[in-house]
């Protein structure tokens, strides 16, 4: 198979790559570019656990053909960070027990950091309704929900 | 983990382009909108597509004009729909559905265009190549039975669009593409009560946009049953819409979702309506046509007597919603879904 080229930012560094046309974004990022805080989940749409922002919006990885991405900018979980300091979404999480086994925890920061970035003081069901596509097996979702709005209250 | 099969992929900047070089080999060919459906049944070798179009660099699709009506390219998003005003102001039942559809990430994600055109469903069919190897597939796809119902000579894979019932409602029309030409047909013409032949779109076709006629005088709802609040396929729906002279109806349809292959018009509520007000007693009697026509099966989450008498409280609500009553709580407690958009 020919391989195809793709140019694209991650994290806000470029990333020029040849890659099979049947890899999606999820592989490239886990294989390609060892970036692998975004999970592998479902695979098929039905999870989250997959989400990156994509031009800024929360797209699932696992269902974006790698090729799509041409020319995009494309946040993971590992973009989170700036200077070493962690986002405060993630410094919320960790205080408030929003994360348990943690599979689902970068799909759902960066799906949150969306939001967070288009809304800076959602309310609840804001907030519920931008994480409705994020499943969470471990903690019942309420210690999810408090990080986001406890992030949100750190707010300026 | 689940790998997509090989194919080769190519990106046309222009309708053009894209109708040319489908008509290269459609039978083997299928495009790539969104990616929600195709990916997944890619992944699953429900489809096995040798080429694949990915339609997303052609700019002329992702628009939304105004007209006498509203003309929506079909790459637009799911997203991209339900934050247009003049949806959300003209076009109700439709913002209603597609503000239902999946969940955040996927309307970022689907077009309407893959929604109005998407796969019809089974519990027997949208599984994984192993399992249906197992049962020794389908006829949908590499087998001969239909193990819905063993003796059906036709596959009865279920229609699960939200937004086709909701444009039917209204009055849509489509406009598909072929290297031949172009030809607009009524969106409900587009459908057959099959559930692999289910779209009478031609292989070599490209559905580029749908057109609503006006709204001016219309009221229009939809009501969908699914068990989670987010990210499911309706399990039945009703769409319906009305133009009003003072209380009296002039026009009416319609339209059942998830209860047939295709989305199920029912002419004899439309018959009824006309010229009437919405009475209680009028609206139970098309909520029994209704009841009559929808024909459920055993292929889709909930059990298939529930799922039918669903339907005619789904279109009792739907019918008290046009007439003007408040139907809030009713459709809380149905939807588990505040019908907020995140922007």
């Amino acid at each position: 198979m020919t391989k195809l080229r793709i140019t694209m930012a991650v994290n806000g560094e470029p990333a020029d790559l040849l890659v099979d046309p049947d890899k999606t974004l999820l592989e490239v990022l886990r294989e390609d570019l060892n970036l692998t805080g975004t999970k592998h989940g479902c695979e098929l749409g039905e999870c989250g656990a997959c989400a990156v922002l994509v031009d800024g919006q929360p797209l699932l990885s696992c269902l974006l053909v790698a090729h799509e991405c041409e020319g995009r900018q494309v946040t993971t979980v590992e973009g989170l960070v700036e200077d070493g300091r962690l986002h405060p979404l993630q410094e919320c999480f960790a205080d408030l027990g929003g994360a348990q086994c943690g599979y689902c925890t970068p799909g759902i920061l960066i799906t949150a950091k969306a939001l967070l970035d288009r809304e800076p003081h959602p309310s609840r069901e804001l907030i519920k309704e931008a994480l409705s596509g994020n499943l969470c097996r471990c903690t019942g979702y309420q210690q999810i929900l408090d990080a986001v709005e406890e992030a949100a209250r750190r707010n300026p | 983990m689940m790998r997509l099969p090989s194919y080769r992929y190519r990106a046309p900047k222009t309708v053009a382009d894209a109708a040319a070089w489908l008509a290269e080999s459609p039978a083997e060919t299928m495009l790539l909108a969104g990616g929600t459906d195709l990916i997944p049944n890619m992944k699953r070798r429900q489809q096995t597509p040798s080429t694949v179009i990915g339609l997303r660099s052609i700019p002329e699709l992702t628009a939304i004009t105004r007209g006498q009506g509203l003309t929506i390219g079909s790459g637009v998003t799911l997203t991209g729909l339900v934050h247009d005003a003049r949806v959300r102001a003209h076009y109700v039942g439709l913002w209603q559905a597609v503000a239902q559809i999946a969940t955040p990430h996927l309307r970022n994600m689907g077009t309407i265009g893959g929604n109005i055109c998407l796969d019809t469903r089974c519990t027997y069919y949208d599984q994984t190549f192993e399992w249906r190897k197992a049962i020794d597939f389908c006829m949908k796809k590499d087998g001969d039975t239909c193990w819905v119902a063993t003796s059906s000579d036709r596959c009865l894979a279920v229609s699960s669009t939200d937004s086709a019932p909701a444009l039917i409602a209204l009055g849509a029309t489509v406009t598909l593409v072929s290297a031949a030409g172009t030809r607009e047909v009524a969106l409900s013409d587009l459908y057959a009560n099959d559930g692999m032949h289910y779209l009478t779109r031609r292989r070599d076709e490209i559905l580029t946009a749908v057109r609503l006629p006006s709204g001016n005088g219309w009221r229009s709802t939809y009501w969908k049953l699914r068990r989670r609040g987010s990210f499911d396929f309706p399990v039945a729906s009703v769409a319906a819409a009305a133009r009003f002279d003072g209380d009296h109806i002039v026009d009416a349809r319609i339209v059942l979702g998830a209860v047939a292959s295709r989305p199920l018009e029912v002419p004899a509520a439309s018959a009824r309506l006309v010229g009437q007000a919405l009475s209680n007693d009028l609206i139970t009697a098309v909520a029994d046509d209704a009841y009559a026509l929808a024909k459920p099966m055993d292929n889709t989450d909930f059990e298939l007597v529930w799922r039918k008498k669903v339907v005619r409280s789904l279109v009792t609500s739907a019918l008290r919603e046009l007439r003007g009553d408040d139907m809030r709580e009713a459709r809380t407690k149905l939807a588990r879904h505040p019908l907020i958009v995140v922007s």
